[in-house]
């Protein structure tokens, strides 16, 4: 009778330790690399961070197949110093049937993000060997930022032209008018002149230019 | 006396002040060749001792030239095409072909500065475009070039360029390429709309921030870890290497590039001077300037360099490390860079035969160094790699890219400058344009003719313009102008005009120079370049993803038809110096120009010199 006794209560570890091996058929390697993701805010891996690890695989695999997994469900085996171990999930209603590979798969890719965030790690240093991660798409926004800098740039550079070119010829136009009103300023004042001295003013040298054409 | 003010005349528009002048001509000395070019040029010609043959050839070539171009530009106070006409007639097709190149050399060399804007503009995000690859169509990966290759590699090629495979499929026009090239084009504009006036002004910011940009560089670059490895891989002399004729030859050209000379754009700044300005002095500043720039900025570009190699190294060791960690189940950190080697030895030891299965890269911080550009790849590719390594990455990227944009933007400033003098001076241009349209004519032109770098194969024909247009006829035009000086004009009107100018006679050195060692180093330069490139026929590296050796550019031979146009390039610029030179010969006689300077009716300048003679002599 106690044989017995013995034999049932050692049958569940026995039974894990043959359903979870290296290598095993329906199993995932899982290697953590807390100490790269952390730095100096590392924790040390040990039953208790296990057991979190357990729990979060079993919530992946309750939301993914809508059935209740437990913690008992997720066995983990051949941890080594890495900080890398095995692992198999069994089913809820037959601990002695292991749930397919596939389906375990598609619950951890499912709530990657949520297992990544309970351990504090992201895809790169909490890694499930052989399952792909799942890639970002980049945020793309509405308007590229290079248009906006280049709307910026030729925006000042063609009010800079507008703004010369304007000046430019609003310049000649005063430089023009300018020098109409000096001309005739000169042959008014100088009229005014002769006739304050009461002469007459003789126009015949007035074309005259000041200097001797060569 | 000596006023050239006349009523019928226009003023000539002259500097505010000398620091314009100069700054304007170093400015159009140095610019992105200062940068990418001579740096690498050191690194694979033996560092330090590279520097002993481009010493040399700035002596007996670069500086002599400089002063040829300042000091005839002042005295004869007219653009490349009046200055040549001047001197003779025959000579006036020099003055025509400095202009064509300034003209091809222009279009092609704005389209660089737009691939300058275009990375500015995109310094503005974070992160950095480049650092990443995009997904491919259906989001399941990575995009394949980009894989292959690395994401810098892939901006370049694939989203600035799109290039195509061949020089012959020319693809489409890139509307984003195109608007960075009108961008560049107004900021040109804007910079000349009102002559040297506007230019000198802009040359303040422009000549003199990439110094600013440099130094900062400098300090931030020689903190950077593996600095010193790029320094040393730098400047560690190799003087077997001074053995090769190839280096004398690349150093003779690089500083003929460097100093821009022949383009006419220097003929025309010194125009704008006053008669009498120390034109020795400047043209030794502007050589000696030139050169110090080209040496500063090694330095911290390499530093860079250096510092890239070292993180690259690191990953590669760090690639390594974890390759075994994961394999052997080692605690984490407990193998690191620093025992690495006791490591691997040891694991060799206990397990060989699962070391050599294991896809261990092979890491050599010398490989990494060797990874050394020029040109193109070093800005956008090299450097731009170790921007994203450097903590503040956009900051860094804005920074390089602006002191790029000045670098070109103040070369660009003597290459219009050496289109638009030489044009008014050819009469073909009606009274009636006004400076600002004559200039945004050439402005519009340029850019219409230069849309075809913004096609798919738009890099291929860069390459083109800049290795045929940028190098044979420049050697041909100069060599015309040495002979023309010192044969033609004269070595004793020459030594006048000078002592005129500067008020001191003419050394020894520059007549040696003039007459006998600028030519002749011309011409072994013009010799041995034309012999190495008839060596074998032109090839170019074109990127194509279907190569079995990707990321390795493709060696591909340029087709029968762009060989054809290499040949234009090369022989439509020079070829108004014989064909002006027999139309004067047979329509109006061989007439040396008596006068070299137009007759002031006020001042007949016979008495100058003479009075100048008697007052020292009477000191």
């Amino acid at each position: 009778m106690l044989g017995r006794i013995v034999y049932f209560l050692c049958l569940p570890s026995v039974l894990a330790a043959q359903l979870c091996k290296p290598n095993a058929a329906e199993g995932f390697k899982v290697r953590l690399s807390i100490k790269t993701a952390l730095g100096d805010k590392a924790y040390e891996w040990n039953r208790n961070q296990r057991f979190l690890f357990q729990a979060a695989i079993a919530f992946a695999m309750s939301h993914h197949l809508d059935l209740e997994f437990n913690v008992s469900n997720v066995l983990v085996c051949d941890e080594t110093p890495r900080v890398s171990f095995w692992f198999v999930v069994t089913s809820p209603g037959d601990p002695s049937r292991l749930v397919g590979k596939e389906s375990v798969e598609l619950a951890v890719r499912e709530s990657r993000d949520r297992i990544n965030n309970v351990l504090l790690l992201n895809d790169a240093t909490l890694e499930f060997v052989g399952v792909l991660p799942t890639l970002v798409a980049p945020v793309k926004p509405a308007t590229p930022p290079w248009l906006i800098v280049f709307g910026v740039v030729i925006g000042i550079v063609g009010a800079g032209i507008v703004f010369l070119l304007v000046s430019t010829v609003v310049q000649k136009k005063r430089k023009e008018k300018e020098v109409a009103e000096e001309e005739e300023d000169d042959e008014e004042a100088q009229m005014k002149r002769t006739a304050r001295n009461e002469g007459i003013y003789n126009t015949s040298f007035s074309e005259d230019d000041r200097n001797t054409q060569m | 006396m000596g006023e050239e003010k006349n009523s019928a005349t226009e003023e000539r528009p002259k500097w505010d002040n000398k620091v314009q002048y100069l700054l304007t001509c170093i400015g159009f000395a140095v610019g992105l060749g200062n940068v990418w070019r001579f740096p690498y040029l050191c690194q694979i010609y033996g560092g330090g001792a590279f520097l002993i043959p481009y010493l040399v050839a700035l002596v007996f070539e670069g500086l002599p030239l400089l002063y040829l171009e300042l000091a005839i530009g002042q005295r004869l106070r007219m653009g490349s095409i009046g200055v040549w006409n001047n001197i003779s007639p025959l000579l006036g097709g020099v003055g025509i072909a400095s202009m064509v190149v300034s003209f091809l050399v222009s279009m092609f060399y704005n389209t660089i500065i737009a691939w300058v804007l275009w990375y500015f503009f995109h310094s503005f995000q974070n992160p950095l475009p480049w650092s990443q690859c995009p997904l491919n169509d259906n989001l399941t990966g990575y995009s394949l070039e980009c894989e292959k290759s690395t994401p810098v590699n892939y901006f370049w090629y694939r989203e600035t360029l799109n290039i195509t495979e061949d020089i012959e499929i020319s693809g489409s026009l890139q509307w984003w390429m195109v608007i960075c090239l009108a961008t560049a084009w107004s900021v040109i504009y804007i910079c000349f709309i009102k002559g040297i006036d506007s230019v000198g002004k802009a040359v303040y910011v422009t000549a003199t921030f990439p110094y600013l940009v440099l130094t900062i560089f400098l300090v931030r670059a020689l903190t950077l870890p593996g600095a010193t490895d790029g320094l040393q891989y730098l400047f560690t002399p190799d003087w077997e290497i001074l053995k090769s004729p190839q280096v004398w030859l690349d150093a003779a050209t690089q500083i003929f590039f460097s100093l821009s000379v022949a383009f006419g754009g220097l003929i025309a700044f010194s125009s704008y001077n006053p008669e009498r300005n120390d034109c020795e002095r400047d043209a030794l500043v502007v050589g000696i300037t030139n050169s110090a720039t080209s040496l500063y900025a090694s330095i911290p570009i390499f530093s860079i360099l250096g510092f890239k190699a070292r993180t690259g190294f690191n990953t590669c060791l760090e690639e390594n490390i974890l390759t075994l960690t994961n394999h052997f189940d080692i605690a984490e950190r407990n193998m690191t860079l620093e025992n690495y080697d006791q490591w691997f030895d040891y694991l060799n030891l206990t397990h060989p035969g699962e070391i050599s299965s294991l896809p261990l890269r092979v890491c050599d911080l010398q490989e990494f160094l060797d990874q050394s550009a020029s040109g193109t790849g070093l800005a956008f590719i090299v450097f731009t790699e170790a921007v994203l390594e450097m903590p503040g990455s956009q900051v860094w990227a804005i920074l390089f890219f602006v002191m790029l944009f000045s670098l070109g933007l103040s070369s660009m400033f003597g290459n219009i400058e050496g289109i638009l003098t030489p044009l008014k001076e050819l009469k073909l241009v009606p009274k009636c344009l006004s400076h600002e349209v004559l200039t945004a004519i050439v402005c519009l032109v340029s850019f219409l003719v230069g849309l075809i770098f913004t096609l798919g194969s738009g890099n291929y024909w860069v390459e083109v313009f800049n290795s045929y247009v940028g190098s044979v006829p420049l050697l041909i035009i100069a060599f015309c102008e040495i002979i023309g000086v010192a044969y033609v004009h004269g070595m004793k009107t020459f030594s006048e005009d000078i002592y005129f100018m500067t008020g001191r006679k003419l050394n020894i050195y520059w007549k040696a120079c003039w007459m006998v060692i600028s030519p002749l180093l011309l011409l072994v330069v013009f010799v041995a370049y034309v012999a190495l490139q008839a060596n074998a026929y032109p090839t170019y590296p074109a990127w194509n993803p279907d190569y079995d050796k990707f990321p390795q550019t493709e060696p591909k031979e340029y087709p029968k038809w762009v060989f054809g146009i290499i040949v234009l390039l090369i022989v439509v610029p020079v070829l108004s110096i014989p064909v002006v030179a027999v139309y004067n010969l047979i329509c109006c006689g061989i007439k040396r120009s008596s006068a070299n300077v137009s007759p002031n009716p006020y001042n007949n300048e016979a008495f100058e010199i003479e009075t100048q003679e008697r007052r020292k002599q009477s000191i």
